[in-house]
């Protein structure tokens, strides 16, 4: 067992992100062609651009790209059935955050019932 | 090393039928994948069922890892058979490069990925690893250095497989928000045959704060005020990340009320709100005097707070 220690600074998947399609193909492993079918069918959005050349992906876009390619691979989704499960993943995630919220808002208090 | 009982894990007989184990490994698969999710073990349980999976759904694999015989228990201490194990199993490195070592203990774990054979060992990247960690509210305003341990396994020059501990000391930059990843370039798994490795992917997750509840770059907050401060209105000091700060409290305010005190959220660009939920409470009337102020506003202020309930 070797021991180092690394001081590292990340880069964070934010909105402020802007990578290339070639730079996505990187980050995620897909080819272009998988990533251009990604936008096609809506499930990938890049933040600007017309022609694929021109595209610019932010960072909810490249976490997004990577999910996609990992469900496709292990569970041998089809694309428009890793769309649907991006979707979903995405509600649930915004319901959770909400309900969070709203419990906080709530308070700990518990019901009392009456009659 | 461990005995690993394949069949445990994929939850079905030793003498499961080919089509019984692709349909429990597709259950598990699709129950324990990472990105779907939020058992706390996902990544290890969905591993330990691919491995399962490698082995049973292979009849060649199945059948050498039957003839160990079936007594054998999970967890049992291991020791290959003399002779080492069967040879001939080839892998991509993306597969066996999660499997355990009693895995490569039975089929070995040499990356000639393809039909070069040992003569032309490919190129290929290090694995992505995504990894989750927790950090305070305070740490997301602020940001903070965390150190992370992390244990990576190492292909040797003959292929073997040894485990390296990293401990990675890494900037949580302020403003990072739940859920959010931070890409450490080539600090992943590594590569194989001069490759480049892999990224390491950090998942944040805030831990729940005694105040606050983040949403996104926002902040919420419950503030309970006094009875006569919603009436009468006030300035109230709140509590933010970045410290107190007043909050005129308008004449007439009620419970439930949201107030937002721009840019005192999560830093950003633009920055995130506070959201302050104004809660009133009523003091107790435990003592004479509070009863008689209670019993003086009931005669004076003939309030009915249910007549738009009609009753």
């Amino acid at each position: 067992m070797v021991k180092t220690e690394i001081r590292l600074e990340g880069i964070v998947l934010d909105e402020g992100m802007a990578v290339t399609l070639a730079e996505l193909t990187q980050l995620c492993g897909s080819s272009a062609r998988s990533l251009q079918l990604m936008v096609t069918e809506g499930l990938l959005r890049p933040r600007q651009g017309q022609a694929p050349a021109e595209w610019r992906f932010d960072g909810v876009q490249v976490r997004r790209a990577r999910r996609a390619q990992r469900l496709r691979r292990d569970l041998e989704l089809n694309l428009s059935g890793t769309a649907l499960a991006l979707d979903l993943l995405d509600e649930v995630e915004t319901l959770r955050a909400r309900i969070r919220v709203l419990e906080h808002q709530l308070g700990t208090a518990g019901v009392e019932e009456f009659g | 090393m461990e005995y690993k009982d394949y069949y445990q894990t994929l939850g079905v007989a030793r003498d499961a039928s080919q089509d019984e184990i692709k349909r429990a490994y597709r259950k598990l698969a699709r129950k324990f994948h990472p990105d779907v999710s939020k058992e706390p073990d996902a990544e290890a349980r969905f591993k330990a069922v691919n491995e399962a999976n490698e082995v049973l759904h292979d009849p060649e694999k199945r059948a050498a890892y039957d003839a160990l015989g079936k007594n054998w228990r999970a967890g049992q201490d291991f020791r290959p058979p003399p002779g080492g194990g069967a040879h001939d199993f080839r892998f991509s490195q993306d597969e066996a490069a999660d499997f355990s070592d009693f895995f490569s203990s039975l089929f070995g774990r040499d990356f000639r990925g393809g039909p070069g054979g040992a003569g032309t060992p490919r190129k290929r990247r290090g694995q992505d690893q995504t990894v989750r960690i927790q950090i305070e509210l305070e740490d997301a305003f602020q940001g903070a250095t965390r150190q992370l341990k992390l244990e990576v396994p190492e292909a040797g020059p003959d292929g073997r497989m040894s485990t390296h501990a990293r401990t990675l000391s890494v900037r949580i930059p302020a403003g990072v928000t739940q859920g959010q990843q931070i890409r450490l370039s080539g600090q992943g798994g590594p590569g194989a045959h001069g490759g480049p490795a892999g990224d390491l992917y950090l998942e944040v997750e805030i831990k729940p704060h005694r105040h606050f509840t983040p949403d996104g770059k926002d902040i919420a907050l419950r503030l309970p005020i006094a009875p006569w401060e919603a009436a009468l209105g006030a300035t109230v000091p709140v509590p933010t990340l970045g410290g107190p700060v007043n909050l005129k409290i308008a004449p007439g305010s009620q419970t439930g009320q949201r107030l937002r005190l721009k840019g005192r959220g999560l830093p950003g660009d633009p920055p995130g709100d506070e959201m302050v939920l104004l809660e009133i409470v009523v003091p107790p009337a435990d003592t004479a005097e509070a009863r008689r102020v209670y019993e003086h506003m009931a005669e004076q202020l003939r309030f009915n707070p249910r007549a738009e309930l009609g009753v």
